[in-house]
Order: C-alpha cells, then sequence, then structure tokens
C-alpha cells in the first residue's frame, strides 16, 4: 500500500463513505485538504459565505437524505463560527461529521494564531470529538466518526486535525468494519418489556401516540403509520415529528405542546396512557412538569437509555432502535388491541377539536401569515421540502403546513437557532434536487445568513425563501404583548433591507408581495423559473401564534385568543 | 433524597477522556466529592473512582450519561464496597511525635518521613475514618493536610 499524506486520506475517506457533497470554507490550518480537493473530483464541494452555513447545510442535507451530512472548515474562527451548526444538530440529533484544521501539534497550546482549544469547545456539543495526533492513526478516526454519527442515537462528530497532520505519510488501510469495544447502542428492544407494553395498550381507555422525533431519525415512519391506523389510537405530534402521519391522517389530533392544537393539548393531559414513540419529553412540549400527562401511565421507546425517564417518571422504558422495537410491537399489537375499545375517548376528542379547532381570522386588507403558509401547502404539499427558521413562522409552518411525509419539515427544534433555515434548505436541495426546496423565514431570521443567497446563486440551488415580513422579532413581540405589558424592548424591526434589491444584487429574483393575487404570482413565478428566489411577504404587523401554553404553564391552560 | 454515591468507571486511556468525564459533571451541575483515577495495570483502560451525591434521580442520569460517553467501557455503581482514601499530612517537630504515631497506627498508618522540622505521616482508611483522623489531628497543629480521595472495589 502506498502511503499517503493526511490530506489525502481526508479526501480518500470520504470517497470510501461515499460522501457526494462537502460543504466547507478554507484556511490556512486545512489548506492542504483543500489543496486535495483541488485535485480529485470525488465529491462536490460547496463554497458557503459562512462557516456556520456550512454547517447548517450539511444539516439540512442529512435531514433531508438520513445520510451523513460533512462540512470542512478551519482552526480558530473557522471552528468557533461552526459550533453553532454543530450544537443545532447536536439537539436534533443530526448524524454529521465536521472536520476542522488545527495549528500544527508543534504549535498547540502556544496561542498560536487561529489557534483555539476546538475539541475543548466542541465536547459538550457533539456525540463525540477527536483530536488527530498522527497520520497513522487518521483512517481509523476517520472511519469511527462516520460510524458513530450515524449509529445509535445519531449526531455530529467533530475531528480536528493539526496541520502538520495533514501532511505527514503514512499507510492508508481505511477499516471496512468498525468495532468500539465501549461503544454498543442496544438496537433490539427488551422482549418482556414490549410485551408488557401492548398488554398496557390493550388495556388502556384513553390511550394516546406521543410522536417524536426519533421516529424520523430511525425511519418507522411507515410502521408508526400502520400502528396507528390499525388500533385507531389518537396522536399528537412533536415539532420534530411532523409528517409522521398524514395532515389528514383521522388520527391526527396535531402538534402538541406550547404552539400545539387544543385537542392534542388536552388528549396528553387526559390520557391514562402515553405511548411515547421517540420524543425527549422537552419542555415546550411538556409544559410544568408536574401537571404533565398526570393521569397517565407512560410507555417510553428511545435508543438513548438517558432520555427515558430523564424527566418524568415512565413505567414501560423500553430501550432500543425504534425500528427494531415496532417491528416487534406491531404484529403483537395487531393480534391483541381492539380498537373499538378507545371509541368513546376518540368522540372526546374529536369535540374537543370541534371546540377548539386550529382557526385563524382571515383578511382580505392584510395578508394572515398563516394564510400564506396553507397557500404554499395548498400548491406543493408533498412535492416540496419546506425548511424554516426560529421564531413564529416556524410555530405557523408546523401548525398550518399540510406535511404528507417524513423528512418534509426541516427545522431546528431542540437549540432554536435563527439562521438555520436557509443554508439548511440550500443543503436539502443539494440532497434532493428533484424537490422544491422553500425556506419559510421571517425579517429578523433571514438576516443571519442571507449572505449565502451568494453560493445559492453560485451553485444553483434554487431555495425559495419566503419571508413572512412583519417588521418585528415576532416571537419575542408576542411574548412582550403577553407577558411584559406590551414593552417590545429591541423588537421592532421597521428599519430593513431592500429585500427585493439585496436578493437581486446576489443574483437571485427578488418579490415583494402584499396581497393573495400578489402572493400566487409571485411563488408561482419563482417556481416556474427555478431559480434562487426571496419573496418579502408583508404580513400583519400584529398577528400571534395561537393556541399557546405561557412557558411553564400546564398543558390544559392554553391561550387560545388574543383580543387587544 | 440526596444520597452519597461512589461509582467507577472504566475508560479508555485516551487523552481528553477525564475531561469528558468531568466536563458531562460540570455542564449538568452534578457534584463530584472526590475523583481518582489510574490506569488498570496490564490493560488500555483506566479506572476513575467518583464519589458523588445527589437524588436518586440525578444519580440515574449520571450513570445513563457516563455511559453514554463513547471512551467508556463500563459504569459499576458500587453497593457492597470497600471504600478506602488515603490521607497525609505535615506535623511539626516540636509536637509530640510518639502520640502522633499511635493516633496514625490507629487508622492504619504511620510516620514515613522525619525533615528538619517537620515529620510526615500518612494513614490509609476507609473515608469516614479518615474525617475523623483529620480532626484528631489537629490538636499536632498539622501544617498541610493532602486527601487522597477514595478508591473503591466490590466486595
Amino acid at each position: 500500500m502506498a502511503k499517503m499524506t493526511g490530506a489525502q486520506m481526508v479526501v480518500e475517506a470520504m470517497r470510501e463513505e461515499g460522501v457526494e457533497v462537502v460543504f466547507g470554507y478554507p484556511g490556512g490550518a486545512i489548506m492542504n485538504v483543500y489543496d486535495e480537493i483541488y485535485k480529485h473530483k470525488y465529491f462536490q464541494h460547496i463554497l458557503t459565505r459562512h462557516e456556520q452555513a456550512a454547517v447548517h447545510a450539511a444539516d439540512g442535507y442529512a435531514r433531508a437524505t438520513g445520510k451523513v451530512g460533512v462540512a470542512f472548515v478551519t482552526s480558530g474562527p473557522g471552528f468557533t463560527n461552526a459550533v453553532t451548526g454543530l450544537a443545532t444538530a447536536y439537539m436534533d440529533s443530526i448524524p454529521m461529521v465536521v472536520i476542522s484544521g488545527q495549528v500544527p501539534l508543534s504549535m498547540i497550546g502556544t496561542d498560536a494564531f487561529q489557534e483555539i482549544d476546538a475539541v475543548g469547545i466542541s465536547r459538550p456539543c457533539t456525540k463525540h470529538n477527536f483530536l488527530v495526533k498522527s497520520a497513522e492513526e487518521l483512517p481509523e478516526i476517520l472511519a469511527e466518526a462516520f460510524y458513530i454519527a450515524r449509529s445509535g442515537r445519531p449526531g455530529p462528530v467533530h475531528v480536528d486535525i493539526p496541520k502538520d497532520v495533514t501532511a505527514q505519510l503514512a499507510d492508508f488501510n481505511y477499516p471496512k468494519e468498525v468495532k468500539l469495544e465501549t461503544y454498543k447502542p442496544t438496537i433490539k428492544g427488551n422482549a418482556r418489556q414490549i410485551k408488557k407494553a401492548v398488554e398496557a395498550i390493550a388495556n388502556a381507555k384513553k390511550p394516546v401516540f406521543y410522536l417524536g422525533g426519533g421516529i424520523i431519525h430511525s425511519n418507522s415512519a411507515e410502521l408508526v403509520r400502520e400502528l396507528v391506523d390499525f388500533t385507531q389510537i389518537p396522536a399528537v405530534e412533536t415539532l420534530m415529528a411532523r409528517g409522521t402521519l398524514r395532515y389528514d391522517d383521522p388520527m391526527l389530533l396535531g402538534m402538541v405542546g406550547m404552539h400545539g392544537t387544543y385537542a392534542a393539548n388536552m388528549a396528553m393531559s387526559e390520557a391514562d396512557l402515553l405511548i411515547a414513540l421517540g420524543p425527549r419529553f422537552d419542555d415546550r412540549v411538556t409544559g410544568k412538569l408536574s401537571e404533565f400527562a398526570k393521569y397517565a401511565k407512560i410507555i417510553h421507546v428511545d435508543i438513548d437509555p438517558s432520555s427515558i425517564g430523564k424527566l418524568v417518571h415512565v413505567d414501560y422504558p423500553i430501550v432500543g432502535d425504534l425500528k427494531a422495537v415496532l417491528e416487534e410491537l406491531v404484529p403483537q399489537a395487531k393480534a391483541k388491541v381492539d380498537p373499538s375499545r378507545y371509541e368513546a375517548w376518540r368522540e372526546i376528542l374529536n369535540r374537543y377539536n370541534e371546540l377548539h379547532p386550529l382557526t385563524y381570522e382571515d383578511s382580505d386588507e392584510v395578508l394572515k401569515p398563516e394564510w400564506v403558509i396553507q397557500r404554499v401547502g395548498e400548491k406543493l404539499k408533498g412535492k416540496a421540502r419546506i425548511s424554516t427558521d426560529v421564531g413564529q413562522h416556524q410555530m405557523w409552518t408546523a401548525q398550518y403546513y399540510p406535511f404528507t411525509r417524513p423528512r418534509e419539515f426541516i427545522t431546528s427544534g431542540g437549540l432554536g437557532t435563527m439562521g438555520f433555515g436557509f443554508p439548511a434548505a440550500m443543503g436539502v436541495k443539494r440532497g434532493v434536487p428533484d424537490e422544491i426546496s422553500i425556506n419559510i423565514s421571517g425579517d429578523g431570521s433571514i438576516l443571519m445568513n442571507i449572505q449565502e443567497l451568494m453560493t445559492a446563486v453560485e451553485h444553483r440551488l434554487p431555495v425559495i425563501n419566503i419571508i413572512l415580513n412583519n417588521n418585528y422579532l415576532g416571537m419575542v413581540r408576542q411574548w412582550q404583548t403577553f407577558f411584559y405589558d406590551k414593552r417590545y424592548a429591541e423588537t421592532d424591526l421597521s428599519m430593513q433591507p431592500d429585500f427585493v434589491r439585496l436578493a437581486e444584487s446576489f443574483g437571485g429574483v427578488g418579490y415583494r408581495v402584499k396581497t393573495k393575487e400578489e402572493f400566487d404570482k409571485a411563488l408561482d413565478d419563482a417556481i416556474s423559473k427555478g431559480v434562487v428566489a426571496l419573496i418579502d411577504v408583508v404580513v400583519d404587523r400584529y398577528e400571534n401564534v395561537l393556541p399557546m401554553v405561557p412557558a411553564g404553564g400546564s398543558l390544559y391552560n392554553m391561550l387560545l385568543e388574543y383580543k387587544d | 433524597m440526596i444520597e452519597r454515591r461512589v461509582i467507577s468507571v472504566i475508560v479508555l486511556n485516551e487523552h481528553g477522556v477525564l475531561t469528558r468525564i468531568t466536563g458531562l459533571f460540570a455542564a449538568r451541575g452534578y457534584n463530584i466529592e472526590s475523583l481518582t483515577v489510574a490506569p488498570i495495570p496490564g490493560s488500555k483502560y483506566s479506572r476513575l473512582t467518583i464519589v458523588t451525591s445527589g437524588s436518586l434521580r440525578v444519580i440515574e442520569q449520571i450513570i445513563k450519561q457516563l455511559h453514554k460517553l463513547i471512551p467508556v467501557y463500563k459504569v459499576i455503581e458500587h453497593t457492597d464496597l470497600i471504600e478506602k482514601e488515603m490521607v497525609m499530612a505535615k506535623i511539626p517537630l516540636e509536637e509530640r511525635l510518639a502520640d502522633v504515631e499511635a493516633l496514625c497506627r490507629a487508622y492504619n498508618g504511620n510516620i514515613v518521613n522525619i525533615g528538619q522540622d517537620s515529620a510526615i505521616i500518612m494513614a490509609a482508611d476507609e473515608p469516614s475514618r479518615i474525617a475523623n483522623f483529620v480532626s484528631a489531628l489537629k490538636r499536632f497543629n498539622p501544617k498541610e493536610i493532602v486527601r487522597s480521595g477514595v478508591v473503591a472495589i466490590e466486595r
């Protein structure tokens, strides 16, 4: 075996792993690697205009495809810019490998130019990280990084490679299989526990499926659909699980939690059994813990044992890969569960739905953000991937967009990262080029990574950005309205760029719309042109996201309307 | 209810592994009362003995979170164990060394060094007895006391 430099190894490892695209940004410490990228055409490299965007793009790619996303950045500021992306992926369990350059080994610890303790910084926001000490260990580390990122509870892995290591020569034997003595995720669920869980379901009167992001990561939505369909047990979805069930599934009560539907939140509050499939009981879902699902026994299936029982007592814990567990559980449930048993319960929940459906007051004078999202849904449901930034527009999208399948909705849940949407949507477009990639954003969020318009135009990643522009940091403004006596401290964004000209200056297409007709025209035009677009939609400044459970409140105490 | 626990963690000997463990405690606000580390002879592993305290739920999370770390091979939550801790102290030579020596012997120890102006003593015993020893030592005006932290082994 011919010897290779560390830099060559990095490029060869990408080939071994079948990586088709790397998002990144070069710099001093990673130049050797970039020099190799220049020589080979194993994968496409997409130069973003900010490292944070590179990592979000890799993240969006991973969320849309289920494959491991990859980003390259340089040392020091290159790496620190990438940290928000790592933390975002970590909170939402997204498989990703981020490779950073580091100053040469001999200079580590000397406060050298562009030196930072990268592994020290990434430790708390990655599943695992490595500082590579020699080219010899590089192939093994890279193989382990990919393996760790995609197996078990997925997550981002960071590999920090000193510049001299990328120049060192060593043998390249890429491991065909990774075996780590210290890391063995549990895949199969405990058979006895599964049996007990099935019995609990069969004996419950008011069960509810509490569907979480683990369903998406484990690709088990089909099994979940089968289970829900057969048992006719009502289901709620977390933000991260949107799309598990079709929007028009009669068993779907909608999203649960802070901005969940009345029926979903009441179902959780009144249930006698929660069948939690891959959620992590986030505080945005549970509200006040002591009041959360007070009457319910809880079945919790999760691949991460530390997720189970972290916040609430679980009666039937099942550790394992959700898909493997469901493969055992579904046939047993089919044999034992009688769907007619839950009829009375379904009726109660239907009545809740009729009593307080998800709704808003439409207007002909001013565009309502909810209408815009519904409209996008009418035109594109099932044909587009929808990314969002973070804020009101994100919640409205989660509430009103008619999701039809998993991986259709790409959003930063756990960390709530503004600036995520647009670069992620670029990654989505690269991952599923045949589908339309839409980023729904706010006028606050979009400015956090708007420089990526250049990347999208350069690499022909025709993302359509729909900005629900209310001249506010809308969600913070909403909280100020409800809880701070309308003291709108630093949330007024009336001072704005001309988004249309901004888009045009980057070589994209811009639209500013104020009416329904204008919106339809702009969206149709953007879709037919297939270019990078930005639709600046002027919406009602004071629209609030409702229902709302105030932070720390109990799920059954929802603000259903707000009258000024 | 707050409980004291002794946890042994077997980890791969690789750089940064101790930071991963202590970082986990720091980031989640868990308490470390004492921590000892040493390589396990003839293996690529090290053994950490951590004394911690918290509610049952916190202890359970600590164990699960430790398991989650990639270089962690095994986490042993001791129930039936032998615990020992070592202490060394510097006693001025003016003190009555015969009494000091008698005290040391009562706690599995002795005088290990006598210098120009102080004697160095050591004792190794159960942590609670070491605490008694340290308080009994006070009347000999120790200049410096160094405790090792706990090591433990299953019975």
